[in-house]
């Protein structure tokens, strides 16, 4: 054995970092400085570090971690010609991890994989983190075989309907076309949900590695992601991040000599909910105002400027690269048989802990009300809205209800967008229906009857309901324009208002019924008024 | 009116370059709209005929998607809009108290802009900030988080220091 020995980590991340250049560099400057019978420059895995290559030299047993050939120049002139340490360099030994997870610990961090860990405006550092493996992956696969593991894992769109992925990639890749789109609804806007701008800001290179792979799957060379106005933030960070893919030539032209051309960019919402509506999303794109399409036809047989388009949630395409990278099985191994994976649920309201957490799908409501240290201050809970605005409002008897697609449909419990908003018991019912219809008349388009003439006659019944001033045939009504409106509205905003409103209505029925029969309300917030008009919330 | 002033006309001036810049782009009315408001802070008359004749299409075009959408605003705001945010999740951490403190701190209504021009006050919906409900906004990047109704003078005041 040599005196000195340096070790140079190569492992897939390190290479990408530029391992294999620094290895030769050194080899060559110990070959130029006559240095061969004292210096054995040598190969190894990975050194845990993730943020540059590792060098380590031994028997110092010092490490460094370098980015660049003139660190690594700098290393070799200092430590080994001159046997100074270079301070700027080293990294401490503790630092370096020498345990990597195979298996996903039980928090099972999947779409927060890299939330918090890295640096989000460093593509560098994502890459370090297994970033732009799974794009390398999936070009050597054949479009096929890509919609198939997809398909195979059972992912479900994230953004609320539960619709399989890979069924809505496969109509569009099947759908012939001169031009295809990608796009990202990035729209979010459920008071109570913020997991997409979290991702976002946290993990932005994620959602725009899964766009590509999306393109290569379907065909499409075109990406939009479609993003509140309001999220500075987020709209900084995807920023930076586009740009430094395509410096990186992950997008552009020819990726990863692939062939492969993708293209992506950034288009601002203007602070309409109704955008989020996949077709009204498609229409603000092109410059109108986001009035929701009549469907069918679908996106995947004519979206955006008439072209096949795949639109998607950020939370499901979040999910895309750790799919192609893990495989299908190891995906379905997580959640419920229907519901593979996890979900980012975001506490919201009255609960001590706020923030998100990522769980496998099939956790409990009361699972996740522990994880949220229950109810804040010294108020009971009294009931939890789950799925986000357009989702159930339930009380204890449906605590033990497991979330995933199909809760709504066997339990009356609602997934959705993951929302859980607690309501303690200083809140009234009744006040709380009208904040949430006036949300909706706020925000119905008008394009059709029983959205927009519903969401205001709703809110006119809850005025009156407020004023403790409304009749058995007021609440009879206000079932009545929620169940006209559930079959007959023409898209899912007016389609879904009946959810929170009916299992309002279902679920405290008492309560409702004290406001028209005693006038009584028992959070005292709702009080006979002398003409005075309840105000409009929204009047922006 | 607004022909009239040199500040203007630079304004005008940049949007061009900035139409120019989006040249054989589609569907580029909505990120215009967002450059107009932010050179001239709202959507007179005058700039939505401007645009409309810029990228080729008719005013009651344009005039209808700035209507449609609740950021574009159609009349002038205060210098620093305070935002509030009316989210059911806010709403239950009493964003509705706080809402009427700023009113009647500064005595306007809802959507009004104060004698001064520095203030007005809105109702808005769901900022994305829920963790930290409830939460005002004032202009586009200075979030508060979990504001108390007695919060509401120390805000005021930041802002009318600042705009000294
Ligand atoms: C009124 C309304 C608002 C919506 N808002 C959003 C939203 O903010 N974000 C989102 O991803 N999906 C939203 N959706 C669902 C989309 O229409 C669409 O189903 C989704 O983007 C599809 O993506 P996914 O399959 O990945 O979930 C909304 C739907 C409706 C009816
Ligand atoms: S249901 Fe409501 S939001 Fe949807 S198209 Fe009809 S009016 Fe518009
Ligand atoms: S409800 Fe206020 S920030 Fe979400």
């Amino acid at each position: 054995m040599k005196p000195i020995t340096v070790l140079v980590s190569v492992d897939s991340n390190s290479v990408l970092l530029g391992a294999r250049e620094f290895y030769k560099q050194l080899v060559e400057l110990v070959k130029e400085y006559n240095f061969d019978s004292i210096v054995d420059v040598l190969e190894t895995g990975t050194l845990g570090n993730y943020n540059g290559v590792t060098i380590a030299i031994m028997p110092d047993d010092v490490y460094y971690s370098v980015k660049t050939k003139d660190e690594v120049y700098k290393i070799f002139e200092e430590h080994i010609l001159k046997g100074r340490k270079v301070p700027e360099l080293e990294i401490s030994k503790q630092k370096i991890i020498t345990y990597k997870p195979e298996k996903l610990p039980e928090e099972y961090k999947i779409v927060t994989r890299n939330i918090g860990k890295i640096n989000p405006k460093s593509i560098e550092e994502y890459i370090a983190n297994d970033g732009y493996f799974a794009l390398a992956k999936a070009l050597k696969m054949t479009p096929e075989e890509i919609i198939n593991e997809i398909k195979e894992s059972g992912l479900r769109g994230r953004g609320g309907a539960g619709f399989p992925t890979g069924l809505k990639w496969e109509f569009t890749f099947k759908t012939s076309s001169d031009q295809k789109y990608i796009v990202c609804n990035a729209d979010e806007g459920e008071p109570g949900t913020y997991k997409d701008r979290l991702i976002m800001e946290g993990d932005p290179h994620s959602v725009i590695e899964a766009m590509i792979i999306a393109g290569y799957a379907v065909g499409a060379t075109k990406g939009y992601i479609y993003i509140r106005g309001e999220y500075f933030g987020s709209v900084e960070n995807l920023r930076k991040a586009i740009k430094d893919a395509y410096e990186y030539g992950f997008l552009g032209e020819n990726i990863l000599n692939s062939n492969f051309n993708f293209d992506l960019s950034i288009r601002l919402g203007a602070g309409a909910y109704i955008c989020g509506e996949e077709t009204a999303l498609l229409e603000s794109i092109e410059g109108n105002a986001g009035r929701p399409r009549l469907k069918p036809p679908y996106p995947p047989q004519s979206g955006l400027f008439g072209k096949p388009t795949v639109i998607n949630n950020v939370e499901t395409l979040a999910n895309v690269p750790p799919i192609i990278l893990n495989g299908a099985k190891w995906f379905k191994s997580i959640g419920t048989e229907n519901s593979p994976g996890t979900k980012v649920f975001c506490f919201a309201g009255n609960l001590s802990s706020r923030g998100i957490v990522e769980l496998p799908m099939g956790v409990t409501v009361r699972e996740l009300l522990a994880l949220a240290e229950g109810a804040s201050g010294t108020s009971n809970l009294k009931m939890v809205q789950t799925g986000g605005i357009a989702g159930t409002f339930i009380n204890e008897e449906k605590f033990d209800t497991p979330l995933d697609y199909d809760s709504f449909a066997n339990n009356g419990v609602s997934l959705g967008s993951g929302v859980i908003l607690g309501v303690n018991d200083t809140h009234c019912v009744v006040d709380i229906a009208l904040n949430v219809m006036e949300f909706f008349r706020h925000e119905s388009c008008g394009k059709c009857t029983p959205c927009r003439e519903g969401t205001k006659n709703a809110v006119n019944i809850l005025e009156k309901m407020k004023r403790l001033e409304a009749t058995k045939e007021d609440l009879d009504y206000l079932i009545e324009i929620s169940n006209l409106a559930k079959d007959t509205a023409l898209c899912g905003l007016g389609q879904s208002f009946p959810v929170p409103l009916l299992s309002l209505i279902n679920n405290f029925k008492e309560e409702f019924l004290e406001h028209i029969e005693k006038q009584y309300c028992r959070a005292n917030l709702c009080k006979k008024v002398e003409k005075k008009k309840v105000k409009s919330k929204f009047k922006l | 009116m607004l022909e009239c002033c040199e500040k203007h006309a630079e304004l005008y001036n940049e949007l061009e370059k900035y139409i120019k810049s989006l040249e054989g782009k589609k569907g580029i009315l909505i990120n215009v709209l967002h450059k107009a408001q932010e050179l001239f802070g709202w959507l007179p008359q005058e700039v939505q005929e401007y645009v409309a004749e810029k990228l080729n299409i008719s005013p009651s075009t344009v005039h209808g998607v700035v209507t449609f959408y609740n950021f574009f605003s159609t009349k002038p705001k205060g210098k620093n809009q305070i935002k509030i945010c009316l989210g059911t999740a806010c709403y239950v951490k009493g964003a509705d108290r706080v809402m009427e403190r700023f009113l009647s701190e500064l005595g306007v209504e809802e959507g009004e802009v104060t004698e001064d021009g520095n203030f007005s006050v809105h109702g808005v919906r769901c900022l994305g900030a829920c963790s930290m409900a409830p939460v005002v906004l004032v202009g586009e990047k200075d979030f508060f988080g979990k504001v108390t109704p007695d919060m509401v003078p120390t805000i005021i005041k930041k802002y009318k220091e600042e705009g000294k």
